[in-house]
């Protein structure tokens, strides 16, 4: 993205493709709906530890919210998509503005800690409340109603990819208009150095609570399309792994760079789910070989063979 | 990253994607197989996979005409997953049965789209009560917490058992078995000082045992996912507990056959109810036993093994009956209302409720021929599902 | 209540021993190690196969799991690790977490998932009590055993950190490690012995926990988060600062799950987050200690 603003002509041929991926590869629109979501996940991360250089380990507290939020809605209110979707959002921009506070002190490692301990909190709350979160067994029965009235979620997801990717597109562009405004910019400097933003006056705090607030939003945003897609939420949304993982993705795709997630999102799913066709049982190995390797020889030079042998 | 490279990394995955495709056979009759194959109950996932296996191999592989595929899929006991391979096996696959589901979670993820494609789904693991309702197409061939709790419930107090503490994995199967357990034994004139539950995922049991140590009860009655009896059992004898009088009981999960060997002559004399033990002194349970040690070298069959066994039985004779024609519909009512003579003992599927009736067997822990075994001392025959037949 | 405090005691001195090495590793590499559990299972396990297949006596076994574990660290230390220090946090967690992956697929490869169910030599297995009532002390003498072997090991750390000159080095080296380059200290030395004893104490750890945790393939990830908890709370200039951490998780444990099972997880992790916000640079710091 060097010129601020404008859309270059392989972004537009990219979403087109990916609005066309439901259709033209109709036996895939599953892990394709599931590739966007984890994408949504992703680049909201992207805001806070690519744009914001905040290390979190506990983001899946909002996935899990935003999750939750939305199917107990659809079963409990209304079965509607979009409106389910709204709330999801909101708790979990709520849930985000409250946790924000307590990533404002501390190191690396203690802003690591802290995150995970909220994530884990949040996952023990939702396993104490199992009156309403169903516990261990997860949030059954949840029906979803038609899309926009006319759209039903049938067994092949096409309709259900159709609505990740559109939502993805439009929560992309909130961001990038976010990243790239004077706003976007401060967040940058906080990243790079602390104490000079601070010295030339920018509120880190406001600041840092304001992006935590969105990202939240953000997760929150693609946990609902989770549980509205499947129809199910469990306790496993707010696990570690589900942090652990969304991180992992958007280091494959690259930290402050949005399609960082989307790219990552790709990569990570296909071959997760090529590997664990081939060995059901052994494939986080090859997954944690493929990391290793990644970055043993560089991120940058994998992808491109011939760079290998250098030293 | 950069877009060069994004770009090159979605074309080779798109190829890879593309020369990955199966073709699709006609006259194959494909079961879709969901196990958990890696994380906590792998165990559950590799028992299932070796039976199915296994009478896949002793009665071929071709019924009623049809050629049949096994494929089998690790959900990792995560309900999501199970979802989505479900329905990719379903809609991608074109499987004519989904079956497998090493938890109670798993099996109500898959619920609605067994009912909306018109597939029916064989439960050969999960163990609550609720689940056979979840959907009209669900037939369950493992066994029910109540149907074992209540027989627990119906011994202990014969036995000079009156004041019981209650110790369950918080989750379905475990709740079944506590609210069956604590209802039958109140029934019978007993008590439940109180019902303790520890959480499913990373158990820590030292705590709730120390707990169970200071209220003094004639007996523990417990029950933990296949996998975790072993923690328990140890636990359960370094606090004393067996010196202080306190006597352990439980549904088999405690003293599963997969892990009973090693838990060394402190587990000797717990007595357990189960559907199942190794020891079952059948003929058919006999050749089972031997065939599944040969053909799997070191690994002894329990419960979720025969589960996996009949399960595929049960496919296989609904094929035959059906002779390969009609679809999901026609299959499930061939499945309704088999007998049949399994590992296990007799069985049969209940054709209102789909769910297993088979005999409860009462067993106390004891070495044999140098091995621990569950042996079976009492039976109580045709147990239909309590949590059904109120 | 107080075999309580006994058992609290013992599994914070456990965990005190697994966590120390990830401690020390970070304040003198500032390199994040996720992958210090499965030096911890490297341990476990080559305790368990070699009591249960070789049949060798507990106490012997503990000692091989220690070499063995420092072995591995110091090969991987050697070949991989000392590439990455230079690089960002990112990519140090990057790796380890792929390494761990490795490490617990390998290991249900070769081994099997199921839980290794370990047994202790007789004289291990014993429990002493004294006293009535709700000031029963009951003790295990497997806990006493850990308790002992963990306090011994604590005093003889904080002896070679104090009293001796590799300690020295090694306090200077995590300080400063530019000026103690340029005093003439070797400081790769430095760097992969620590490496390698505070893997070697992650798998004695490992040994000893065995019993009491738990082992099976995933004990680096089910485990991970109370180590660095207890790096994380007790700072890593000092060992002194997770060794009350590890005391105070440990008890704080094993009290909450027994006292108000309902919120016995909540407990530890509230406590975490509070103290992390109120001291964010841990409980524990030495005044001019690198953070």
């Amino acid at each position: 993205m060097n010129v601020a603003g404008r859309w270059r002509w392989w972004e537009l041929l990219l979403w087109a493709l990916a609005f066309a991926a439901p259709f033209g590869l109709a036996g895939h629109a599953l892990i394709i709906n599931e590739i966007a979501i984890v994408a949504l996940f992703a680049l909201s991360l992207d805001l806070i530890l690519g744009y914001t250089g905040i290390v979190s380990l506990g983001h899946a507290a909002f996935f899990g919210m935003g999750a939750y939020s939305a199917a107990l809605f659809a079963k409990l209110v209304m079965p509607d998509p979009l409106v389910g979707l709204a709330v999801g959002i909101a708790a979990a921009t709520a849930l985000g503005a409250v946790c924000s506070v307590t990533i404002l002190r501390g190191t690396d490692l203690t802003r690591l800690m802290v995150t995970l301990g909220v994530g884990l909190i949040l996952m023990e709350l939702a396993n104490k409340l199992d009156w309403l979160t169903g516990g261990a067994d997860g949030l059954q029965g949840v029906v979803m109603g038609p899309l926009l009235g006319r759209f039903a979620f049938d067994l092949s997801g096409q309709v259900a990819a159709v609505y990740s990717v559109t939502v993805l597109l439009v929560l992309f562009v909130l961001a990038r208009r976010l990243v790239q405004s004077p706003f976007g910019a401060t967040l940058k400097a906080i990243r790079d150095n602390r104490l000079r933003a601070m010295a030339i006056g920018i509120p880190v705090g406001q600041r840092l609570v304001v992006v935590y607030t969105v990202a939240a939003g953000a997760a929150g945003a693609a946990g609902a399309l989770l549980a509205q897609t499947t129809g199910f939420a469990s306790l496993d949304l707010f696990e570690f792994h589900r942090s652990a993982d969304v991180m992992l993705v958007l280091v494959i795709g690259g930290v402050g760079w949005l399609y960082g997630g989307i790219a990552g999102a790709v990569v990570f799913k296909l071959m997760q789910d090529a590997l664990s066709s081939i060995t059901p049982q052994y494939w986080t190995f090859w997954i944690g070989l493929f990391l290793v390797v990644l970055v043993s020889v560089g991120r940058e030079r994998l992808v491109r063979p011939w760079t290998w042998w250098r030293p | 990253m950069n877009k060069r490279n994004f770009f090159q990394a979605v074309a080779l995955t798109a190829v890879a994607l593309a020369a990955g495709q199966a073709l699709a056979q006609d006259n194959t009759f494909k079961i879709g197989l969901i196990l958990p194959m890696t994380g906590q109950q792998a165990t559950t996932g590799r028992q299932i996979e070796a039976a199915a296996k296994l009478y896949m191999a002793q009665n071929g592989d071709t019924v009623a005409g049809k050629k049949i595929q096994l494929i089998v899929k690790d959900d990792t006991s995560v309900p999501d997953v199970t979802k989505r391979l479900a329905q990719e096996l379903v809609v991608n696959d074109k499987v004519n049965v989904l079956a497998g589901f090493g938890i109670t979670p798993s099996a109500m993820a898959t619920a609605s789209i067994a009912t909306q494609s018109k597939t029916p789904q064989v439960v050969m693991a999960a163990a609550t009560s609720s689940i056979t309702e979840a959907s009209p197409y669900i037939v369950r061939t493992s066994f029910t917490l109540p149907q074992a709790s209540v027989a627990l419930a119906d011994w202990a107090p014969k036995n000079g058992i009156k004041k019981v503490v209650t110790l369950v994995s918080d989750y379905g199967p475990g709740i079944d078995a506590e609210k069956f357990f604590n209802a039958r034994l109140t029934f019978n004139g007993g008590q439940v000082v109180e019902s303790l539950r520890v959480p499913l995922r990373n158990p820590d049991f030292a705590p709730f045992l120390q707990k169970v140590r200071d209220l003094k009860p004639d007996a523990l009655f417990v029950f933990v996912p296949s996998g975790a009896g072993a923690a328990v059992m140890k636990q359960f004898l370094e606090r004393g507990m067996d010196k202080a009088g306190i006597k352990l009981i439980g549904t088999g999960d405690v003293t599963d056959d997969d892990q009973l060997n090693d838990m060394g002559d402190g587990a000797i004399g717990v007595v357990t109810s189960h559907h199942y033990s190794t020891a079952h002194p059948s003929a058919a349970n006999k050749k089972f036993v031997e065939a599944f040690g040969k053909a799997n070298p070191g690994l002894r069959p329990n419960f979720m093994a025969v589960g996996g066994y009949d399960g595929m039985r049960v496919i296989y004779e609904a094929l035959r009956a059906t002779k390969g024609q009609g679809g999901g519909d026609a299959l499930l009512a061939a499945m309704k209302g088999q007998i049949f003579e399994s590992p296990r003992g007799p069985m049969f599927i209940d054709a209102q409720t789909r769910d297993v009736v088979q005999n409860i067997y009462l067993r106390k822990v004891e070495r044999k021929d140098g091995q621990l075994y569950n042996v079976e001392f009492d039976v109580i025959k045709d147990v239909k599902d309590p949590g059904k037949s109120r | 209540m107080l075999t309580l405090l006994f058992d609290g005691i013992a599994y914070g001195m456990l965990l005190f021993i697994l966590a120390v090495g990830l401690a020390v590793t970070m304040g003198l590499m500032n390199f994040i190690n996720l992958a210090h559990g499965a030096f911890a299972m490297v341990g476990g396990y080559i305790t368990i196969l070699l009591m249960q297949r070789q049949g060798v006596p507990f106490l012997v076994c503990l000692p091989l799991a220690f070499a063995g574990a420092a072995a591995l660290g110091a090969v991987l230390e050697r070949t991989l690790y000392r590439r990455l220090y230079h690089k960002p946090h990112l990519d140090q967690v990057l790796f380890s977490i792929g390494l761990t992956f490795m490490a617990v697929a390998s290991v249900d490869y070769f081994v099997g998932s199921t839980q290794q169910i370990l047994q202790l030599p007789l004289w291990l297995k014993g429990r002493t009590e004294w006293g009535e009532g709700a000031w029963m002390l009951g003790m295990g003498h497997y806990r006493l055993f850990i308790i002992a072997v963990c306090a011994a090991l604590t005093v003889a750390l904080q002896y070679v950190l104090a009293r001796t000159r590799f300690g020295s080095r090694l306090r200077a080296s995590v300080d400063d490690q530019r000026v103690a380059a340029g005093l003439g200290i070797n400081v790769n030395v430095v760097f992969l012995s620590t490496f390698a004893v505070g893997s070697g104490l992650a798998g004695l750890g490992g040994a000893l926990g065995a019993d009491v945790l738990g082992m099976d393939p995933t004990f680096p990830l089910k485990f991970m988060i109370y180590f660095l908890i207890v790096v994380a709370v007790g700072g890593t200039s000092s060992i002194t600062g997770p060794l009350l951490a590890a005391l105070m998780l440990g008890i704080a444990d094993v009290a909450g799950k027994y006292y108000i099972p309902k919120l016995g997880a909540f407990i530890v992790y509230s406590l975490m987050i509070a103290i992390l916000v109120w001291r964010p640079q841990g409980l524990f710091v030495r005044q001019g200690g690198k953070a």
